[in-house]
């Protein structure tokens, strides 16, 4: 666990760059520091590893003080990564990963594994890659290597300067998401700084707004997005934030659980006496074993007499798997055209059932619970 | 290839007018130098290049590096100043400063000749060190590179090929000064060219200024291959 209390740095000309700063990161947590350039980010989080000496205040990693550290025996137990990747040019790909491992005495064998394990975990054939060197690589085969060398020697605590900054959308997306799987397999506690914030909601667990070297809010990102503190906060998280905390819900999380259905070989009869009843316009078509299958509207229930499910249905409309982000299945019902979607499974398996009102009170509610005071936005 | 063309035939050129004008019977009204006393000179000359240029890379390299330390920044641009400003001032001028100063003599020849090589290889130290990627030094540090660790497995590999450049152009340099230094006394293959310049024999000053080229040209080459040795394999690599 960190602890930052009262976290202050002052420079030697009076320029306060960090203004007491008090947060915790917990074991395991992923911990964005966002904000705009000179907001104190960066200084944050190298007053973590001291590469900026502490001004007031105390940072704690597991209850240590690290002032009270040797600070390169701190430095060792903190993968340090940064946008500029720093990877060093004389040094193969191997070497470069190895660098903790070597200022820690391990034996060459157990570098050379640790090396080739780091490497297939960042997608990297181990024997292609470990005895090339930096300037024979691509821009994001190099921030692979930089972020596998910041976990040469397993820390349990991760800095991250921008890693991903200086690359392309594409990759950097790309990279963005191998990290995460990796993070989950690996569960570091990680502080990670980025101006970005679509980066950061879509990185962090709980994410710390800073201002002119003050932290203005922490929380996870749903509730940044959901309950912005104040102008500041509201302005920096974009007038786009609805779609934002969209993007970071899945569909499981607004669906109804438990739609209404039928399955393919009922009698029409039936489902219009069904319909009428529970009065409601459509139903789900399944097959057996939940399966689905299509819908039935009632217009066509009308229109075909006799028959089963199977004759009035509409086959396909299209439906989200379990996963997607409301924000993609918000799309997928405006280009189909529909109301409903229905949520799957891999197997075709039907999961519930997503529908357009549950996303508009979803978004009510986004605005409500900040005070709802957004101009042209009706409530 | 074509460079290792060009450089042979350069010496071959230098080499082949030595022999020539050695082996002619008379030049004018002197007989021409032995390959003795050639042979002779040349070894004065690499012995007061290597004596200077030693003396340049023991004050140079250290120097230069030291001027990069943290808390050490404030004396670079003076002391690379001072360094810039003595090598503008034409290689005569110092051997003439030097001669008042130092006396007549091998000592004061070397001297001048040492302040004259200094500049190349204390410039090249310090921008060697200076000009590595801020980035690489600080990621050495955020993983826990001691001061002395980021210097002997970071910085000096990364400098090591510029420094070396430096070296090899002021010994370059310094092949041709030294013709000038027997001017102060010194020894070397000057003062075969002063003898012909003296007897207005232009193949005489041929007879000292051929293997004056071809010793400049085979230093030269040589330290460009240790050069080329001493760099990294990264940084080669492209």
């Amino acid at each position: 666990m960190i602890k930052l209390e009262n976290v202050k740095k002052i420079y030697a000309d009076g320029t306060e760059a960090v203004k007491g700063v008090n947060f915790e990161v917990d074991d395991g947590e992923f911990c964005v520091l966002l904000g705009p350039s000179g907001c104190g980010k960066t200084t944050t989080m190298k007053m973590i590893n001291r590469l900026i000496p502490i001004t007031e205040g105390s940072i704690y990693i597991d209850g240590t003080d690290n002032k009270e550290m040797d600070e390169n025996e701190l430095r060792r137990e903190m993968g340090y990564a940064i946008q500029e990747i720093g990877l060093f040019p004389h040094m193969t790909v191997g070497e470069n990963i190895s660098t903790v491992p070597t200022l820690k005495n391990w034996s060459s064998d157990k570098k050379e594994n640790r090396a080739k394990e780091l490497l297939k975990l960042m997608g990297l054939e181990p024997n292609e890659f470990i005895d090339k060197y930096p300037s024979e690589l691509s821009g994001g085969q190099r921030q692979r290597v930089g972020v596998a060398r910041s976990l040469g020697a397993d820390p349990p605590i991760m800095l991250m300067d921008e890693p991903f900054g200086a690359i392309d959308p594409i990759t950097r997306d790309r990279l963005q998401d191998e990290f995460l799987k990796i993070q989950a397999e690996i569960q570091k506690t990680i502080v990670f700084v980025t101006h970005d914030i679509n980066e950061a909601t879509k990185m962090g667990d709980k994410i710390a707004l800073l201002k002119d070297g003050q932290l203005i809010q922490y929380s996870p990102p749903a509730e940044l997005l959901a309950a912005p503190k104040n102008k500041f906060v509201r302005d920096f998280v974009g007038s786009d934030r609805t779609l934002k905390s969209l993007r970071l819900m899945k569909v499981e999380e607004a669906m109804k659980k438990s739609p209404r259905l039928v399955t393919e070989d009922e009698p029409l009869d039936e489902v219009k006496d069904l319909m009428k009843k529970e009065d409601v316009n459509y139903l789900i078509v399944v097959k057996n074993g939940n399966e689905l299958k299509g819908w039935i509207n009632q217009e066509d229930v009308q229109e075909v007499s006799s028959g089963t499910v199977a004759d009035a249905m509409i086959e396909d409309t299209g439906a989200a798997e379990v996963g997607t982000s409301l924000a993609d299945a918000l799309t997928l019902m405006l280009e189909r055209d529909v109301a409903n979607l229905p949520v799957i499974n891999e197997e075709n398996k039907l999961q519930g059932l997503l529908t357009f009102h549950d996303l508009q009170s979803l978004i009510g509610e986004t605005y409500t619970e900040s005070g709802g005071k957004h101009p042209g936005v009706s409530q | 290839m074509r460079r290792r063309i060009v450089l042979i035939v350069l010496l071959g050129i230098f080499v082949g007018l030595t022999i020539w004008v050695t082996q002619l019977n008379s030049l004018k009204y002197m007989k021409p130098k032995s390959y003795f006393e050639i042979g002779r000179q040349t070894w004065n000359h690499i012995k007061m290049v290597g004596i200077a240029e030693l003396l340049a890379i023991g004050v140079g390299v250290p120097l230069g590096i030291f001027v990069t330390r943290p808390g050490m920044k404030k004396f670079a641009t003076p002391i690379v100043g001072t360094a810039n400003v003595g090598q503008t001032i034409p290689s005569l001028a110092v051997i003439a400063i030097m001669a008042p100063i130092l006396g007549y003599g091998f000592n004061s020849a070397i001297i001048a000749l040492f302040i004259y090589s200094l500049l190349p290889v204390l410039r090249n130290s310090y921008a060697g060190i200076n000009d590595i990627d801020p980035a690489i030094i600080e990621s050495a540090k955020g993983m826990g590179m001691s001061k002395a660790q980021i210097a002997w497995r970071i910085e000096l590999p990364l400098a090591r090929p510029v420094i070396m450049a430096g070296i090899r152009t002021s010994t370059v340099i310094c092949v041709g000064t030294a013709t000038l230094a027997v001017l102060v006394g010194g020894e070397g293959l000057g003062k075969i060219i002063l003898t012909g310049l003296y007897t207005q024999i232009p193949l005489l000053i041929v007879q000292g200024a051929a293997p004056t080229a071809a010793l400049a040209v085979i230093l030269d080459t040589l330290l460009g291959g240790f050069e080329g040795w001493m760099t990294p394999r990264g940084l080669t690599k492209s």
